[in-house]
């Protein structure tokens, strides 16, 4: 047992609703207890999803207990089977395919399990095409790809996705499917016709796109293309690949240096941006930054390559891809710090005390409490991670969306500093002490104070005003716990 | 006798969408100021309050979990001490009056035997600790509250008779004056009123401001009450015992209710509850009548905040709404309404006890015999799908449903209310009448122009329709 507070990555089983709900036709049956599908409830607000979110909970109560389940908890083998015969059973039943998920609650988090169901069902769908001799393995005729990953409510997944889509199209790539955000089950037979697959969460796909290399030879890119030198990466990858196909199949080499040059220099701002004499008084500030893998590292390498600021202290949540991760930023930070506790990471900003910090919801009020602010570059999400603009982190779109949210992550700091320097914040504490400029003689009575100070202080001033208001038209001096419920009752708030 | 419809009672599939009872914790530790909460459970548990709590989580709120991890659940680890370890941080870390552990469908599962445990720990740390099961294979929502309360009932000092005599004055004489105590319970500070405490003690957690309003309700009617549980700390809890009249101030409270009158030996008050100006003047009235007391004022009060809140019963007179059901308010929320001049077609509820909520559905039978509408659908443990259904037929103009499918309904051109928010809001007592009205009418009164042309904004009913 341990004593948790918060956590990063939520359990094995939302994982797997993220993944059924993405799918374009399938319906998650949960079986268990009142309230664990809260998942409907975090779909629907956050991404303010218009369509109900499919999961249905088949409620398990005492009665459905006491008839059905044994040892289920203690015994995780004797559960698996105990499962597999449910689901063979209803398959049998039901005209449509039904998939066991295969996560261990006590051993995965959120994020592996994702991976691991995706991998399922890629597997389970490939599978059966080629059983059933309708595999189509044919390439397409010009280069495609496939983009593995997209999920519901991921960080910023909806805007990534759409850069994603635009990024490989002026140079001629097209995309063969995006899964498993949108797409319907039986496409999945043709995703080995795309030429290769871009994994830009590593956390969310790697192990999918390992199966369908191993198993169907298609590589996969795994640089995530955030920031000018990683897109840049990651679109010479791109035509290393085709290339290897081009002169077969579309009788000519590629090469999109040009392209990458082009937007490099005059579509996105950042290169322009990190030259200017803005970014310059940014040089040779400290930064700490935390997050899942696949962001934090990203975030390091602009803050450092791009940027010329300096990253103290760079960490993930991700423990099961720490190598990975100390790989990535070895040389761009001072230190690295592997958690899942929050608490650890607090303390370590709390040590180094940078200029801004970039990490997740959880380090924004780690933020506040130490006077820091904060940019949000990674899940855990809040509302606030789902704009109704377009801000994509990937891509040359993504490289501005970057750009901007370091400048004012940084600058915000300056600005309260120098208003503090200057005495420049507005003081209109007068308004709250006295709220009418002709003597008045309302009291209030002893007793009611204390009542004033129950009511939260955002509308504590309101309904003082209002009940003075109140007192006055009724000719009362005295304010008491009773005048103040009268006017409440009178006037409207 | 009167010859009242009986209303129809159904039950579906249960297959229904509600928050787990552990959510109480959400706010029970705000109300009672110096309780700890610990909840023991798995990551689902944790990640379902951390999304629940909010923001406030943040704030390092008088909770935390005692995560299971495999070893706890194989039977390796010996629960005993790992409590132990657990409940002595939280002791030196926050140092609170009583730590309330709440039981999950994890520890039922493995029979993690909780009340075994915590009489011993509770020796062994000095702390007090109380044992609630709040899980989802028994209860819904806000009854997690209910379980809380009636495990607290039984930690209440016992009530004795001479207690009312105890005043610093030393009299004898009941009706002397008396100066009356500055507890958190009742705001009464160094006020001679010639009353005595009289033996009544309310239960359900209500935010303090509430509290006193009703307070002051029952004061106005020379009724002081004794106590509330909850009480604002832990170690204020009311005297409870024979000869003590208890009331109840939400509708989902049943089991607090048999826990007091069965082992406490208390007298239970059945009433409907206060909410809304009919039900707080039913509630007053029949608290009166147990004291032999004539209420004074009522009616005039009642009318009074019927007047003030016009504007809003002339927007809702006539329109319809269908409550899909999942915060154990909706009898007495539907009798409001239905009092307001709306027409109810259905209440879905998770669960219904009809002793304790009997004069509740009484009076929502005499409501709407009064108003001359038909008595809804009473639908216990409801099927979400189905009502779904029914409501694509019925067509009501508001329909109150849990945040799950709210935007869907939305998009779909049904206007809704999200329920959570009666949970939240302040519903009782005659000064926030405008404040239940305000959220049932927000949605009514926001169709502005530009959506109403829309007939669904829902991808997957406008691509059925292009076909």
């Amino acid at each position: 047992m341990k004593l948790a507070y918060w956590m990063y990555a939520g359990p094995a089983h939302i994982s797997t609703l993220r993944i059924a709900s993405s799918f374009r036709n399938v319906h998650a049956i949960m079986h268990a207890p009142l309230g664990d599908d809260h998942f409907n409830v975090m779909r629907s607000m956050l991404e303010r999803e218009r369509d109900f979110t499919p999961v249905t909970t088949s409620v398990v109560d005492r009665h459905v207990l006491a008839c059905g389940s044994r040892e289920k908890v203690v015994n995780n083998i004797s559960q698996k089977e105990d499962l597999q015969n449910f689901v063979d059973r209803a398959s049998s039943y039901s005209e449509s395919d039904v998939i066991l998920a295969d996560v261990n609650h006590y051993r995965i988090n959120e994020l592996q399990a994702a991976d691991k169901t995706l991998e399922q069902i890629v597997r389970y769908y490939l599978d059966k095409a080629r059983r059933e001799g309708f595999l189509n393995r044919s390439l397409t005729d010009d280069p495609s790809a496939n983009i593995i990953g997209i999920s519901t409510p991921g960080f910023h997944n909806q805007h990534d996705c759409r850069e994603l889509k635009r990024l490989p199209s002026e140079p001629g790539i097209s995309i063969n499917q995006i899964i498993p955000e949108g797409e319907f089950l039986k496409n999945l037979k043709d995703l080995s016709r795309a030429w290769f697959n871009i994994v830009p969460y590593r956390e969310m796909s790697l192990m999918a796109a390992n199966f369908l290399e191993k198993e169907y030879g298609m590589p996969h890119i795994l640089t995530t293309p955030i920031g000018i030198l990683n897109t840049a990466d990651f679109i010479a990858q791109i035509s290393k690949i085709v290339n290897l196909w081009s002169f077969s199949l579309i009788e000519k080499k590629v090469n999109y240096d040009l392209y990458v040059e082009n937007q490099t220099k005059f579509v996105s701002q950042a290169t322009w941006f990190s030259k200017s004499i803005d970014c310059q008084n940014l040089a040779g500030k400290e930064a700490a930054v935390s997050g899942d893998a696949t962001h934090a590292a990203a975030i390091t390498k602009i803050l450092v390559r791009e940027m010329g600021i300096r990253v103290s202290c760079s960490g993930t949540y991700c423990k099961h891809d720490a190598d990975w991760f100390n790989e990535q930023v070895q040389g761009l930070c001072d230190e690295t710090i592997i958690t899942e506790d929050h608490t650890e990471i607090g303390d370590t900003i709390a040590r180094i005390e940078p200029s801004a910090i970039f990490g997740t919801q959880m380090e924004r009020h780690i933020g506040k409490r130490l006077d820091i602010p904060c940019g949000v570059i990674s899940s855990p999400v809040h509302i606030q991670n789902f704009p109704l603009g377009y801000r994509p982190f990937l891509g040359y779109e993504g490289t501005n969306q970057i750009s901007d949210l370091i400048y004012n992550s940084f600058n915000l700091g300056m600005e309260d500093h120098l208003l503090d320097v200057f005495g420049g914040h507005d003081t209109k504490e007068e308004n709250i002490k006295s709220l009418s400029t002709e003597k008045n003689n309302i009291h209030w009575s002893y007793d009611v104070e204390s009542e004033l100070k129950k009511i939260p202080g955002f509308v504590r001033g309101k309904i003082k005003k209002n009940t003075e208001v109140f007192a006055k038209q009724n000719n009362i001096s005295t304010i008491t716990v009773d005048v103040m419920y009268a006017a409440k009752e009178k006037l409207s708030s | 006798m009167k010859n009242f419809e009986i209303p129809a009672f159904e039950c579906e599939t249960g297959n229904y969408h509600t928050f787990c009872p552990i959510s109480c914790v959400a706010w029970l530790y705000q109300k009672i100021e110096d309780s700890f909460f610990l909840v023991i459970g798995t990551k689902t548990c944790g990640y379902f309050l951390q999304n629940a709590l909010g923001v406030m989580i943040f704030a390092e709120p008088r909770y935390a979990m005692a995560e299971l991890e495999e070893g706890d659940i194989s039977a390796q680890l010996n629960d005993h001490e790992e409590l132990k370890k657990i409940c002595l941080q939280i002791k030196n870390d926050r140092n609170p009056s009583v730590i309330i552990w709440i039981g999950t469908c994890t520890t039922e599962i493995i029979k993690m035997d909780l009340e075994g445990i915590a009489p011993k720990l509770e020796k062994q740390i000095g702390i007090p600790i109380i044992v609630a099961r709040a899980n989802g294979l028994d209860y819904a929502f806000t009854q997690g509250e209910d379980t809380v309360l009636a495990a607290m009932a039984h930690r209440c000092p016992e009530y004795k008779n001479s207690e009312l005599r105890q005043e610093p004055t030393n009299k004898i004489d009941n009706s002397s004056q008396i100066k009356i105590n500055n507890s958190s319970n009742n705001n009464f500070i160094s006020e001679r009123i010639e009353l005595p405490k009289s033996k009544l003690v309310l239960f359900g957690s209500l935010p303090s401001s509430v509290a006193s309003q009703l307070n002051l309700e029952l004061k106005r009617q020379s009724i002081l009450v004794l106590g509330w549980l909850p009480s604002q700390r832990y170690n204020e809890l009311p005297s409870l015992g024979e000869g003590i009249y208890v009331c109840g101030v939400n509708p989902f409270l049943s089991r607090t209710a048999t826990t007091l009158m069965c082992r406490r030996k208390c007298q239970l008050i059945g009433s409907p509850f206060p909410i809304g100006p009919d039900g707080i003047r039913a509630w007053i009235e029949k608290i009166c009548s147990v004291f032999n007391k004539t209420p004074v004022g009522l009616n005039e009060r009642e009318n009074q905040i019927w007047k003030a809140v016009q504007d809003y019963t002339r927007i809702i007179k006539g329109k319809s709404v269908f409550f899909m059901g999942d915060n154990l308010l909706e009898i007495s929320l539907a009798r409001f309404l239905i009092r307001c001049g709306m027409v109810v077609y259905e209440i879905g509820i998770p669960y219904m006890d009809k002793r304790y909520q009997a004069a509740e559905l009484l009076f929502l039978q005499q409501t709407c015999k009064k108003m001359n509408t038909p008595l809804p659908r009473i639908v216990e443990k409801p099927d979400n799908y189905s009502q779904v259904q029914r409501m694509h037929e019925l067509k009501p103009h508001l329909a109150i449903t849990g945040m799950a499918h709210a935007n869907p309904l939305e998009a779909r051109n049904i206007n809704t209310k999200w329920s959570v928010e009666f949970t939240f809001a302040q519903i009782h007592g005659f000064s926030n009448v405008q404040d239940i009205l305000e959220l049932v009418t927000r949605p009514l009164r926001c169709r502005s122009g530009i959506m109403s042309d829309f007939q669904s904004l829902s991808k997957q009913t406008n691509k059925m329709n292009s076909i």
